[in-house]
Parts: C-alpha cells; structure tokens; sequence
C-alpha cells in the first residue's frame, strides 16, 4: 500500500465518483486534505519528507481544481468511465445550438458600439451564466448511472466548452473597456 | 521527520524546546523584523528604538558599507554609492535596468550572469548582495533583541513577484546566512495579521501599496485557513512614483530643469516625499527649494494638487483590483473586508478612493509599515515548529502564469495564473530529428502571447536522451512550482525511463555557482569556515532524520514495516549515528539520503495512511 499518486480525485476526498459533488463538503474536504498534506506542516522535516509533502498537496490541489469546476469535473467523470476525449472532433450540434452561438458571438461584437456597453454586456454573461447553469443540472440528470456514458451528456459537455469560451472572452473585453474607462 | 510526525491535536511528540524564529519584510523602502514573544507578536527595535530600517546601503572608499538611517541621510550627497530602493533591481535584467535607470541614479555595470552590477565606491555589487546586507542588520538585531541564533525566517515578497525576484530574494537570504522557511506573499501576510486577530470568517481583499511595488490579494478565510483566491498587482508602482509626480510638478514649478543632477533629484524627492508626508493631516504645505545655483524657490502644495497629482497612480492600482476580482470569480458585494497595506496606503486620497471601490471602509487598525512583518513573525513561529497545534494554514497562488516557448516566439501556458501551489503539470516533448540526444527548453512568465513580451525565467538543456528515430522519444517535462512560488523542472523520456539531466540558466538570476562564491568570499571576511558550516548544517539534519525516525518506528514500526525492511532501516539510522559524530560533511550527507532511501516506502505507507484515515472517517461506500 503505497501512495498512489494516480489515485482517483474523488477517492482522493472519500467522496463517491459522481458528477454532482456538494461543494461545502468538498471545501471541507479539501482543507481537512491540505492541514495533512501541505508541506508547511513540514517546514523543520528532512528534505525527502518536504518532496513527498510538495507532491502529495499539489495532488490535493490538483483534485481540488478538477472536481470544483463543472466542466473539468464532468471531463474528469466521463474519462473515468472510459471516454477518451478528442477535441478536435466536435460531436454533431443541432442548429439552434449553432444559431444561438452565432448571436451571442454577434452581440458581443457589437457591445462596443453599444449605447451602455457595460449593460449589453452584463445581458450576455447573464444569458451565457444561465445556460452553463442549465447545462450542468443537466449533467447531474445525466450522469447518475454508473458506467454508461449517454450521448446526450457528450453534448452537453461539448456546449459547455462552447459557452465558458464565450464567458471567457466576455470577462476579457469586460476587463478591456473597465481599462479603459478607468 | 515531520512526515513521521503526524500526530493527534494535543499530542507533541518531542518535549517541547522554543526555536528561534522572526518575519522579515525586505521593503523597497524600509525592512522590519518582527517575532512572536510571550504569545505577542511584535516588530523589533534597534538600540535607538527604531522599528523601520531604511532599506539603504552606502558603500565606503575603504571597503566597509553602513545600512539603514546613516545610510539614508548619506545618500542626498552621495547618491551613487548610497543604494536605495534595491527591492526594484531584483530579479531584473540589464535590459529592465535601462528602463528603471533613468529613475535610478546609478552607474550600472554588467556581469555575465546577465544580473546587472552596481558600481560603488566600494566595488561592484549586485541587487542581491546589496538586500543580504540588509538583512544581515536585521538578523543581528533579531539576534540580540531574542538572545540566540535564529533557527529560522519567513521572509516577505510582493505576491505579484515572478519568479526571478522571489529566486533572487531567496539567494540574498542565503547570502545573508539566513534559514528560509518560507517566502510568503506580503497581502497573506498581512492577512495573516488582522485573521488571526479576528478570527473572522469570510472573503477579504487586502490591497497593499507600498514605497515600489503593488498588491491586492483576494483571500478566503474559513477557520485558520487563509486561502487565497486571487492576487494582481505592479512590482513596479508604489510610493516612490508619487514622490517623483510631486517632484516633477515642483521642478516645472521652480523652473528646474531637465538637466539637474543626482544629488538635485534626490533633495528633490526627498522634498517630495516629505510634502506627501506632511499632507496625510495638513490641507497645504509650504515648499522650499535650494536650486543649483544656491538661491531658494518657495511655494506650496495643497492636497487637492496633490490627489490630481498621485489620481493617475490610483488608478492604476484599480485595475488589478478589477482583475484579481473578476478571476476569483466574485463581485465587490462578496468582500466583507478590505485591509490596507504598505505606507504609501496612509495618504488619505489612496483610502477614500479604495473605500470607493469596495464599497466599504478599509481597515487600518494595525500599523500599514509594520502589518506584514507581524504576519510573517507568526507564521515564522508556527513554521519553526513553536505552536504544533495550531490550525492555521496558508494556502497561496502562483501571480503569474508560466509556460514555455513554442514555435514562432509564442507561449503556451502551462500553469496558470491563480494557481494555487504547490502545483505539478507535465507536459510530452518528442524529438524532431533521428538520433537527437538533447533538446533546449525556454521557460517564460507572464500573460502575454509572445516571448517577446513576457519575462524570460530560465533556459533548460536537457541531454542524455537515448538516440531514436525523429518523434520516438516522448520526454515528459514536469514543471512544479513549491510552497515559496519557485519553479523547478524535472524531465524524463517515457519510453526508455532515462532521467534526462537538466542544466538551468536562470535569464537574471545568479548561478547556485555564483551564490557559493559569493558566500565564500563572505565567509572569509567573517573569519567563517565553509566546511565547519556544512558540517554544521549536515549535523543538524541528521539529528532532525534520527530523531523523527525513531519517534515514528516506536509509534507505528510494527503496523507497517516487516522485519527485514525494519532492519535495514535500523542499520542506515546506525550508521548516520556514528558519522554524525565524525567530521565529514559528505558522508553525513550520504548517509542522511541512505536513511531516505531505506525508510522511503516506509515515510509514504505512513502517509498515505493518514489520508485514508482522515477520509475514511467520511464513510463513503466508493471509498476502496
């Protein structure tokens, strides 16, 4: 029995491999982890020991980024259940999904010359915050049962990847014209 | 062996014995040190009473350099010798010198380290030497004011530093003989400081502005851990550029010009500063210039001059506020409390205009000079092992992004910014050419796109790849980044299991080469032996090895260890006995790792044990 640093997150933080994780518990979980782990718990130690401390809590954060965020979470879930991702293939969308990509890509192009681009802005982060949201109750539907991995999910996932994009680059020219507004 | 340590709240294992510990803040503008006496943690005087040590160093004719107040009041007729504000030097290149040396009067010489060198009337010094100076003054005093030898330090960095600055902060702490047992971001510091005093839970923004660097750190408090969730900043904005906003506006005033020289600048900014100063209660100040040609210029300043002056400066600290904000993901309405950092945060326009934007009013109960040597005195104490029950624990964020260079002078990210460290990713290289035996790595720091625009960390040889055809080879490069934000990289060709060696060029830092010289040289000033300080050092650690080991063997050796692997370990732990009382460094040191390598299944049996019993207690039936 030695540490297995390839041990699953979700083992890592005694929690069952699932896609709906409560966060209190997983915060709980994660300071409970880095009191044992972290390597100021051993400054004054011998050199081999602060190595295996260093690893071992950058295991912990590791874990901890993963299983928090929904997207990375929901990958993490699937590739567990055998899914290998390839992202240069994208899973077949239905057009409305692809239209209203399409205008929230236009709106967003458009907030600069907008009479409030601030406002307009909000609008959209608004909207994509709703979807992501949307999405990932969807993904606790989904992925309940163990082993199978439903199409619909993949999809899911997919979109979700489509919308943190966009936030993304919502949150970048948000941060451009506060900039520039001073 | 703390490792072997892990015990019960309540607990101790070894009989207690106090250590010496003390938080240092290497300021741009002044130091302090600070260390937790009686349960109270304090900054610590020099003989006149003095807290605040200017972080000034003037180098004589004669060899010999005085620190602090001397030094400082020296510098305005002896600017180049006088080395101020070194804290903007570290880590820097030649190439940033240019930049800053038009607000830096210095003759700069270069080194090949590509670490530029300050000539003085005492010989060149580099940024380096010059901080290990200072914090030699604070180490003595620490020393005298505690009676006895520091067991270790936590020394204070802006956590907007990259890598080269907290490396080269680093090297002057070994230079100065210091035991770092952390560096620690100045706003957790401070954090630290008001936490602990509060023992209040929720989200607060500490925004520190000191003499030359800024910033702001979004932290979590939640029962003794301090998490921080965001930091941004500018290792190159601070107090230092309103004085010279000030002292430009007073030169167009007066009608000096662009031509005055050193010691006319640095009257001036001095001038400047103490206008500043005199602002934080006064509404006007009376202004009195010696020009070159020995007559006066009189006039004043009004503080309303002042805040249109010093506006544009705030509001460059306002965005990385906007930025550390929005990548913590939250809203100014999460921030239950805003703590101010840093003298620069005593000028009454920086205040209101921070409690504007936070929508709150900041907190400046405990001193902003002294607030983050106190935090780093108290984790200095739980660090050196003095409150072994104590729940606090930091966890802290790399500021800056890291990645490596691709094809085209562009960067691909490999760490994030706002990473919570320590943090370890690996990253598959292969071979472009048949029979390629070695490959060259370029590491940068920074948010930017291209090489061209971001800080050049280090460049990585790696050789001894065995020879195989064009893209066979897969080397995994593993880049991790420690407690203290340091990077390091480690790489390995998967297919045949060969650890490549790895040779660092540090872009501006000193070689570990260099750091030896120059603690050798420093070594025979002091009458100090080299080897009798290894043999020291080795000493210590052995019995750090002996102790915790057998403290670990008498409490669980049975649970995980079969008898052969007991004996071996037995037999490593005998034989670092009897050379710990020899006087050979080396084969202490090899009989130290021999120990390691023994108990090495053992150390992680325990370990991992631990974790599965503190998650076991969660019942969870997926748990195997």
């Amino acid at each position: 029995m030695s540490v297995d640093l390839k041990q699953n997150y979700f083992a890592l933080f005694g929690l069952p491999v699932s896609y709906t994780v409560d966060r209190a518990t997983l915060d709980q979980r994660y300071r409970e982890l880095q009191r044992l782990v972290h390597p100021d718990k051993f400054a004054s130690a011998a050199d081999q020991e602060r190595r295996i401390a260093m690893q071992q809590a950058a295991q912990v954060n590791e874990g901890y980024r993963v299983l928090k965020d929904d997207l990375a979470r929901a990958r993490y879930v699937l590739e567990l259940r055998g899914h290998r991702f390839d992202d240069e293939r994208n899973t077949h969308q239905d057009p409305e999904f692809l239209m209203e990509q399409m205008e929230l890509r236009e709106a967003l192009g458009d907030v600069r010359e907008a009479a409030d681009p601030f406002a307009s802005l909000s609008g959209i982060l608004e909207q994509v915050d709703a979807r992501l949201a949307a999405l990932s109750a969807e993904l606790d539907a989904q992925l309940v049962a163990d082993a199978a991995i439903p199409e619909p999910a993949l999809m899911a996932v997919q979109r979700m990847q489509f919308f943190r994009k966009l936030a993304q680059e919502a949150q970048e020219l948000e941060a451009d014209l506060e900039d520039e507004a001073g | 062996m703390a490792l072997l340590q892990i015990s019960e709240p309540g607990q101790s294992t070894a009989p207690h014995q106090h250590r010496l510990a003390a938080g240092i803040d290497l300021g741009t503008t002044n130091s302090l040190v600070a260390s937790v006496r009686s349960g109270q943690a304090d900054t610590l005087p020099d003989a006149e009473g003095q807290h605040l040590l200017p972080s000034v160093v003037r180098y004589l004719p004669t060899g010999e350099h005085v620190v602090g107040f001397e030094a400082k009041a020296a510098a305005a007729q002896d600017p180049l010798n006088s080395i101020a504000s070194v804290k903007r030097l570290m880590g820097r290149g030649v190439e940033d010198v240019k930049t800053l040396g038009a607000q830096l009067p210095y003759s700069f010489v270069p080194s090949d380290s590509g670490m530029p060198r300050i000539h003085t009337a005492g010989g060149d010094v580099s940024p380096v030497e010059v901080s290990a100076e200072i914090l030699n003054v604070l180490r003595a005093r620490a020393e005298l004011s505690l009676g006895g030898e520091l067991t270790g330090v936590v020394i204070t960095v802006p956590a907007y530093f990259d890598d080269a600055q907290r490396q080269a902060t680093k090297d002057a702490a070994k230079l100065a003989n210091l035991n770092v047992l952390r560096l620690l971001n100045e706003p957790t510091a401070a954090a630290v400081a008001y936490g602990l005093d509060q023992k209040n839970d929720g989200v607060i923004a500490v925004y520190d502005l000191g003499g030359g660097t800024f910033d702001v750190s979004i932290l979590r408090l939640n029962k003794g851990v301090f998490e921080v969730l965001a930091t941004a900043g500018d290792t190159a904005l601070g107090g230092d550029d309103m004085d010279r906003v000030i002292a430009g506006w007073i030169m167009q005033q007066a009608g000096i010009g662009d031509d005055a020289d050193h010691k006319q600048m640095r009257r001036l900014l001095r001038d400047a500063c103490a206008a500043k100063e005199a602002l934080t209660d006064a509404d006007s100040v009376a202004l009195n210039i010696e020009l070159m040609n020995g007559s006066h210029w009189e006039g004043a300043l009004t503080r309303a001059q002042l805040n249109e002056l010093i506006d544009p400066l705030i509001a460059q600290t306002l965005s990385p506020c906007r930025r550390a904000l929005r990548d913590a993901g939250l809203k100014v309405a999460d921030i239950s409390e805003v703590v101010m950092v840093g003298g620069s945060t005593r000028v009454p326009r920086v205040r209101e205009r921070v409690g504007e934007f936070f929508k709150c009013s900041p907190r400046v109960d405990i001193d902003p000079d002294k607030v983050v040597a106190i935090g780093a005195a108290i984790q200095a104490d739980v660090l050196a092992g003095n409150k072994p029950d104590d729940e606090m624990l930091l966890l802290d964020v790399i500021p800056l992004s890291l990645g490596i260079e691709t094809m085209g002078g562009l960067i691909e990210k490999i760490i994030p910014r706002n990473t919570t460290i320590p943090v370890s990713r690996a990253q598959d290289f292969t071979t472009f050419k048949d029979g390629q035996t070695a490959m060259a790595l370029h590491v940068c720091q920074g948010e930017r796109e291209l090489v061209s625009d971001s800080r050049s960390l280090a460049r990585f040889e790696l050789r001894g790849i065995p020879p195989m055809v064009a893209g066979a080879a897969r080397i995994r490069v593993t880049f991790q980044v420690d407690a203290d934000g340091l990077l390091g990289v480690t790489a390995r060709e998967e297919t045949s299991g060969v650890q490549a060696s790895i040779q660092v060029k540090p872009s501006y830092g000193l070689s570990d080469t260099e750091v030896e010289t120059m603690l050798r040289d420093s070594m025979t000033h002091a009458h100090d032996d080299m080897g009798a300080r290894r043999l020291r050092e080795q000493q210590v650690e052995a019995d750090r090895v002996i102790e915790a080991l057998q403290s670990a063997l008498a409490t669980d050796g049975e649970l995980f260890l079969a008898d052969d692997e007991r004996a071996r370990i037995e037999a490593a732990a005998a034989e670092l006995d009897s050379l710990r009382r020899g006087d050979d460094h080396r084969a202490i040191k090899r009989a130290i790792e021999a120990v390691e390598k023994a108990s090495a299944d053992y150390v992680a049996r325990r370990m991992d044990a631990n974790i599965r019993k503190a998650m076991a207690g969660h019942a969870v039936e997926d748990f195997k």
